[in-house]
């Protein structure tokens, strides 16, 4: 394969149209990867927030990432597909768009609980007794103090769970599913390296957009962020003269 | 008509517990079925030999080469950064892509399925080796020095073995995802289990899918018990500690 057969595919126009073409499958991927992420953050969050607060569960909390792990999600979406009625037509999810959204859920769960369940119980325990002998109830503590504080790891799973379900959406193709994993297996099949190559790079480049714009809504949507970097500065005008300035958690 | 006759059978038989071929075959179709493992016990054993066999392969030339390139990325801070960012961005490559691109130069062998799951399982390995030697007191390496111990002594005598506890969750991590990630090998006839599954699919065959998804994931917990045990084994120190 050469620079100019990769060049030669984006170029053709056949391959950007129709049911077959790169923006269908492009516009299922990202339905199907949005979709899943927004049913496991309902599901999830509710539950390890929950949980964070009350620092209960926490064995099952931090041990599901483990499990989830440990199950591979072809075989469970294998299993999804040969269900009675699991490769139907799904609107615009695609052929076996509910076996592929539910194996992408399960799959995104974990990240997403995990993350949640450590953020909330990383909040410092004097910060929520403080809180506490403020006069602040146990809601009051959980949506002033405990929710901002354990929002950047929240935020962090949602992340994860973004990236490694979009990344992972492409084996709905080995089921004859929807997304850009099938101009992967199609080129693989016709043994077109030029095209495998293209939904690699769609699929890679996608994935550090995807990473880079959560990231930066994620900047953007920090309310400490303004004391956040007024803190930093004091503490480097400070550290300075003690000669003591040096990256502290990089 | 000898569908229609088994079918036949098959209602006529009590409702005990089926140990036939006709739970599986066509009509009935189980998900579960006990006759399934007896008649394709042989297909089975080597299809899990095959799985473990890929994920052994690739935990140890993982761990043989993310050892001396983590020792390596720690004597300069723009190595490590390289090669950090690097193992990250083959993270985001799909598994799919990744034993398809492998293809034109490994062919369709056991060999790409081995380097597309090392090059993944080196974004953990890497990390955690060069979180462990960086976890070593430097005290303890001072007091190592002072003794007379050399760099490649200090190395393999005193920082490799106290960081062994972090080393060895990342390798525990790095086996089970690859135990997962082995299934997708089937699309170059590599995928140990995950060839029961493929052909599960393929032929509608659901009690081989059942039968083969739960054993992938008994071997991942299998292996982690095994790798954990082996931690304890090596590192006597941290049991006293606990």
């Amino acid at each position: 394969m050469t620079i100019d057969q990769l060049w030669a595919y984006f170029a053709e126009a056949d391959n950007w149209q129709g049911a077959q073409g790169i923006l269908t499958y492009l516009a299922q991927q990202l339905l199907l990867s949005l979709t899943s992420i927004a049913v496991a953050a309902l599901i999830g969050l509710p539950i390890a927030l929950w949980l964070g607060h009350l620092g209960k569960g926490g064995f099952l909390a931090i041990n599901i990432s483990n499990v989830g792990r440990a199950v591979p999600t072809y075989a469970v979406l294998a299993m999804l597909a040969l269900r009675e009625g699991g490769s139907e037509e799904l609107g615009p999810y695609g052929r076996a768009g509910l076996a592929t959204l539910i194996a992408l859920t399960l799959f995104a769960l974990p990240p997403i609980i995990t993350n949640a369940y450590v953020g909330m119980r990383q909040v410092d325990r004097e910060v929520v007794e403080a809180a506490q002998g403020m006069g602040m109830r146990g809601s009051e503590v959980f949506r002033r103090v405990e929710l901002p504080l354990a929002r950047p790891l929240v935020l962090t799973g949602l992340r994860l769970a973004l990236v490694q379900v979009w990344a992972t959406a492409t084996i709905a193709a080995l089921v004859a599913g929807p997304g850009l994993g099938n101009i992967i297996t199609e080129g693989f099949a016709t043994n077109d390296t030029a095209q495998v190559v293209a939904g690699a790079l769609l699929v890679a480049v996608i994935a550090v957009v995807l990473e880079g714009g959560f990231a930066v809504a994620e900047r953007m949507a920090d309310p400490l962020r303004s004391a956040r970097r007024a803190a930093r500065q004091v503490t480097v005008a400070q550290q300075r003269p003690s000669g003591l300035a040096g990256p502290i958690g990089r | 008509m000898s569908a229609l006759a088994s079918h036949a059978a098959t209602l006529a038989a009590a409702p005990t517990i089926d140990t036939s071929r006709d739970c599986y075959t066509f009509p009935a179709n189980n998900w579960f079925c006990p006759g399934y493992l007896s008649d394709y016990q042989s297909e089975i054993t080597t299809a899990l030999i095959e799985h473990i066999r890929l994920t052994g392969l690739t935990i140890l030339i993982g761990v043989a080469v993310a050892i001396p390139l983590a020792v390596l990325a720690r004597r300069s801070s723009t190595l490590e950064s390289l090669l950090l960012g690097t193992s990250t961005i083959i993270y985001t490559v799909p598994s799919l892509a990744m034993f398809s691109l492998l293809v034109p130069f490994t062919g369709l062998t056991g060999t790409t399925v081995v380097i597309g799951l090392v090059l993944y399982s080196l974004t953990i390995l890497v990390r955690n080796t060069l979180a462990g030697l960086r976890a070593v007191p430097d005290d303890v390496r001072e007091s190592a020095r002072g003794l007379g111990y050399g760099p490649a002594r200090l190395l393999l005598r005193i920082e490799l073995p106290l960081a062994i506890p972090v080393i060895m969750a990342g390798v525990r991590v790095a086996t089970v995802s690859t135990v997962a990630l082995v299934t997708i090998g089937y699309i170059v006839g590599f995928g140990g289990l995950g060839q029961l599954i493929a052909v599960g699919v393929d032929t509608d065959f659901k009690a081989q899918v059942t039968v083969a998804s739960i054993l992938c994931v008994a071997l991942a917990v299998a292996l982690d018990v095994v790798l954990l045990g082996t931690q304890r084994a090596l590192t006597p120190w941290t049991r006293a500690r606990a």
